[in-house]
């Protein structure tokens, strides 16, 4: 039999109903394949038994002609995700030893549609971070080298243990988040497919939350077909999360080979940043003819408080964490550190019990919000928000039908590299994937080609609120010009 | 804000050495909400369980829990603004007000802090000296916090969450209590308006209702002076005492040239003082912002309406119909519109009677009696039908007054009907002039020097009546029996 | 803006989180960085502005008043790292 990791989900989904293997045959295989890849230390925690007894009740379903949409398919969590009786950590050293009681709606989602577990995804800490370094769990290395090159890459972040794990062939798809730019920009950094759908798509309920009013669920696939395929099943409309949007889900699989012939596509100006590396704008250019050549017409539009956005999420994302973590005391669960007193307590808990870049920004969201600076710096930032979602509003309202901009300023870089930098420039990461998450659109990564030096690039395509089938269509469109990238096994 | 402009009352103050002090007052009244489950979470809202068992995940702030609104506790929210006259929001937020507290498991409470879902509004006292009304600056939605227990173990507090998210109404008065009695009738009449409109069961020992008090004092005419709020007092005899212990106490520090200090206080009623809390030394920053987790409160005016037509009658109005229509004092109106329940008792009666009678008889003899007992108007032992038949059988000359009382205890402790206890005992008045005539003349012949100092002195005449009662064991008409004695005394 | 070190632990005491002279040393440099770099934000006109409240223009979803939750202070309390009869137990806490 030939490596069953190599297909695709839809591949493997229609291979499953055709009899052609069982899906403990399938999940067999990702299980080795996990073992034999233990040194990217995508997983944080295997759950093999669960996979297996997951894949039989699968085969059983399969038999009896009840297969679900995604039945039999393994796929990896992202440790955000509450997992009943699962280990479920946000990465954190926090929530040492916390097991649920509970499922959250959207993985509760996919076990619905038949799909197979295989364990956790490790990312950074509590999603904080752009190269998956914050993680309590260590780093997770890209599967991706540069040409000739030994030295380890991450995989971007914060879902970086889904990249990699998609990338590496590690699972068939995977679920991840997206506050700044979690999902596109270590999808870009793999050469995987990643979408952020619209805020309120998804249901947040069980997810450890980071900032309530930007985090989103989302796939990361190995390519635009399988993307769609698992946002079908994520989406829904959850009683149990107030800002989950009430409209039904669409096939969005159906959406993958329309025509994009005249379909209007902004160039924004705004995001042809100074001392942008060459590669990143001709592959910009590159995404520009795929489109016009497919029948697209191409139009430059300006949102002019770009620049404006990665500073307001910056004041918005760790003022809602700094209260968002608030409950990590040492009361209910996880790490407790014992103290003189109460407060004692709490305080050596917390000290202990987050990372560095967790505790900077509990702290600069705690100071934005103290008294005598709530106006400066939260309220400023939210009116800055309004005009960033007015700006994609009004080019909308133009007839754009969506957005193409490069998804990251460079390619992946060196695990460390930046370990002594001004925290700001990893922050620097996100600039071109946070406005998304600010006016709350949808926002699609698709790999568009390789580096000089060999390591994939992606593009991100923004839509309209709720139209994701548009995103999947063009993002189909580029992938069908440049096809799919994999990197080279090493590992 | 209203700053304190009701004309100064003398007979308010608090006379110290350098003479007469105004006190201030304002309070925060937290009343609980009455409903089935949680403002936020499915879990049960009512009180008395095991440890943590009204507790859903999101009371626990497991990761992930996300709040979701309990559209009643809103419902719940508006009627009580309507009930206090008060301006309904139809845009409100919810905010995050953040501090650290084991029995907090969010690290904040839900609150609303600069938009709440009620403005302004007012309570009318019916004070000694006529009606005061008392402002309302606002009312909010929040959730209420769990509990610690310190006193299980040496070195440890035990947490139950079951209180944890109950939706809980913050009443905010404008400063214009001038005295503990008017504290104490404005609690008692807010717990009167949450009863009538059922949004909170006034259960203060439960901690249904709970009021934070701010209390200042100043010289007539000046400025307001520096307040301190004396936290979480559960009795309105607690809160009356705890005012006159801290206005006392703040005039003696003024007087001796000190200066008050802004803090919080807690009452302690075994030592009938107020005391700092000096734990919360460290000065507070919320750090409010709105909720994340939810969108903005936004209530359609054709449900705010359809809440305000579904509205029970009030207090107030109640009590003007009742002196209106039974031609009652105002007093005894306010009496039986206490609670609504004896004001239904009360209507069921009065409906088809003099209203007055029914009223002496239910405030007299019903409410005096139920009072010893301890038990309210809703398990009362005498029915309105029971008690309407007592006051018919005054009416018409059945029985006397005093009988009245005898036949009402039998019906209190014994049950029956009034009617025919009074055939089967015999405690029917006697009218028959015949027999009257005749004990009337047993205790002339009996006393004839008596009967002989009567012709002189008429106020003697009272004494024979006396007598023939007491033959008659109290059921000859009293006021045949004088007519008689007169008449055969000779002093007409 | 710009904070010092005491600004610093302070804001480390109101979010409960110990830290070390070395951190709050490290943390005043670091937090000082991002204010700087979010400083730009004044450089936009926001008057007359709304900050924004929700970033989905959709009516609060509302519960009915029905009890569907609770009645398992087990759920509750099964990861507690101290815990008796139920009850959650914490450092004691002073009024």
């Amino acid at each position: 039999m030939t490596d069953l990791t190599a297909l695709t989900l839809a591949e493997a989904r229609d291979a499953l109903k055709a009899k052609t293997f069982t899906a403990v045959e399938l999940t067999d295989a990702y299980i080795a394949a996990m073992e034999k890849a233990r040194v990217l230390n995508a997983y944080v925690a295997e759950t093999p038994d669960k996979a297996c007894d997951m894949a039989k009740a699968s085969d059983a379903r399969i038999a009896a002609g009840k297969a679900g949409a995604l039945e039999g398919l393994p796929l990896g969590i992202k440790d955000l995700y509450a997992t009943k009786g699962v280990h479920t950590q946000a990465c954190s050293h926090i929530l040492d030893g916390f097991k649920p009681t509970y499922e959250s709606t959207v993985s509760a989602n996919l076990w619905a549609d038949g799909a197979v577990m295989l364990g956790k995804l490790n990312m950074d800490e509590f999603a904080m971070g752009s190269s998956n370094e914050t993680s309590h769990y260590g780093a997770v290395i890209n599967p991706w080298r540069r040409n000739g090159s030994d030295v380890n890459l991450v995989p971007g972040g914060s879902s970086g243990g889904s990249a990699a794990a998609v990338a590496a062939r590690l699972c068939l798809g995977a679920t991840a988040t997206d506050t700044g730019g979690s999902i596109r920009q270590p999808a870009a950094f793999t050469g995987t497919t990643g979408i952020k759908p619209t805020y309120g798509r998804c249901s947040r309920w069980g997810l450890v939350a980071f900032a309530s009013s930007l985090d989103q669920a989302g796939p990361i696939a190995r390519d635009v077909r399988d993307a769609a395929i698992l946002l079908k099943s994520m989406a829904s409309v959850d009683l149990k999360d107030t800002t989950s949007v009430d409209m039904p889900v669409p096939d969005y699989e159906a959406a993958i080979g329309k025509s994009v012939k005249g379909l209007r596509i902004g160039i924004p100006k705004e995001y042809r940043l100074d001392g942008m590396p060459a590669e990143i704008d001709a592959l910009w250019q590159k995404g520009i003819d795929i489109l016009r050549e497919a029948g697209a017409e191409i139009v430059n539009i300006s949102l002019p408080h770009t620049k404006y956005a990665l500073p307001a999420y910056y004041i918005v994302a760790p003022a809602e964490a700094s209260s968002n973590l608030a409950r990590y005391d040492g009361v209910r669960y996880g790490l407790r550190v014992p103290g003189s007193d109460i407060v004692d307590m709490y305080e050596n808990t917390r000290a202990a019990g987050f990372g560095a870049e967790v505790k900077r920004r509990i702290l600069i969201g705690t100071y934005v919000l103290s008294a005598g600076y709530y106006d400066a710096y939260y309220l400023r930032a939210q009116k800055v928000r309004t005009l960033i979602k007015r700006d994609f509003e009004t080019v909308y309202a133009e007839g754009v039908d969506a957005i193409l901009t490069p998804a990251t300023p460079s390619a992946a870089f060196g695990i460390g590299e930046k370990a002594d930098a001004d925290p700001v420039e990893m922050y620097l990461n996100d600039v071109f994937t946070v406005t998304v998450n600010m006016a709350g659109l949808p926002g699609l990564a698709v790999p568009a080609g390789l580096s000089a030096e060999g390591l994939p690039l992606g593009l991100q395509l923004i839509g309209r609120p709720f139209d994701e089938e548009t995103l999947f269509t063009l993002g189909a469109a580029i992938e069908k010009a440049v096809g799919t990238f994999s990197p080279a096994k090493w590992w | 804000m209203n700053m304190a402009v009701r004309t100064p009352d003398p007979k308010k103050m608090i006379k110290g050495a350098t003479g007469d002090w105004e006190v201030i007052i304002g309070l925060e009244v937290h009343a609980q909400v009455t409903s089935n489950a949680k403002l936020f979470s499915g879990a049960s809202a009512v009180f008395g369980a095991e440890p943590n068992m009204h507790v859903s995940l999101v009371d626990a702030a497991m990761p992930g829990m996300l709040p979701v609104i309990n559209e009643e506790c809103v419902a719940q929210a508006i009627r009580t603004g309507l009930g206090l006259k008060a301006a309904i929001n139809l845009y409100s937020v919810f905010d995050r007000k953040n501090y650290f507290y084991p029995d907090l498991p969010q690290g904040y409470q839900i609150s609303q802090y600069k938009q709440p879902i009620v403005g302004e509004g007012k309570v009318l006292l019916d004070m000694p000296e006529g009606v005061v009304e008392i402002g309302i600056e606002r009312l909010h939605l929040e959730q209420d916090a769990g509990k610690s227990i310190h006193d299980q173990h040496p070195t440890m507090s035990f947490v139950d969450l079951n209180r944890s998210g109950v939706a809980l109404m913050e009443i905010v008065s404008k400063p214009d209590l001038r005295s503990s009695e008017e504290v104490k009738a404005y609690l008692a009449k807010l717990r009167t308006i949450l009863r009538y409109l059922g949004t909170c069961d006034g259960n203060m020992e439960e901690g249904s209702m709970r009021a934070d008090i701010n209390v200042s004092v100043r010289k007539p005419g000046e400025p307001l002076g520096t307040r301190c709020e004396i936290k979480n007092v559960n009795s309105m005899r607690f809160a009356a005492q705890a005012v006159e212990y801290e206005a006392r106490r703040q005039i003696g520090i003024i007087e001796d040239g000190g200066e008050i200090d802004q803090e919080t206080r807690l009452y302690d009623p075994g030592k009938g003082e107020t005391r700092s809390m000096r734990s919360k030394e460290e000065a507070h920053d919320y750090r409010y912002f709105p909720d994340p987790d939810l969108l903005p409160l936004e209530l359609d005016p054709a449900w705010v309406k359809s809440l305000e037509a579904d509205l029970p009658e009030l207090p107030d109005e109640k009590k003007a119909r009742f002196v209106a229509d039974y031609g009652i004092t105002p007093y005894d109106a306010m009496v039986l519109t206490l609670e609504r329940a004896s004001a239904d008792y009360y209507e069921q009666v009065a409906k088809s009677r003099d209203g007055k009678a029914v009223a002496n008889f239910m405030i007299n003899e019903l409410f005096g009696r139920l009072n010893k007992d301890g038990k309210g108007i809703e398990t009362s032992p005498v029915s309105p039908a029971q008690l309407g038949a007592i006051v018919d059988l005054i009416g018409d000359g059945t029985i006397s007054g005093k009988i009245a009382k005898d036949l009402f205890e039998i019906v209190y402790t014994e049950g029956g009907d009034p009617k025919a206890l009074v055939e089967e005992r015999g405690l029917k008045q006697v009218t028959d002039t015949g027999a009257i005539e005749k004990a009337v003349d047993e205790v002339i012949a009996a006393n004839p020097d008596k009967a002989e100092q009567a012709k002189a002195k008429p106020t003697l005449s009272g004494w024979f009546v006396g007598q023939v009662m007491k033959a008659t064991g109290g059921k000859a008409n009293p006021q045949a029996v004088n007519d008689l004695v007169k008449r055969k005394l000779g002093i007409e | 803006m710009s904070v010092d070190t005491a600004t610093v632990r302070r804001v480390a005491r109101l979010a409960r989180i110990k830290v070390t002279d070395d951190e709050a040393e490290r943390m005043t440099n670091e937090l000082n960085s991002i204010l700087g770099f979010v400083e730009q934000l004044n450089e936009v006109d926001v008057a007359g502005v709304e900050p924004m409240t929700s970033v989905v223009s959709v009516k609060m979803r509302r519960r009915q008043d029905v009890v569907t939750d609770g009645e398992d202070a087990v759920a509750v309390t099964v990861n507690a790292p101290v815990s008796e009869d139920h009850f959650f137990l914490v450092p004691k806490v002073v009024e």
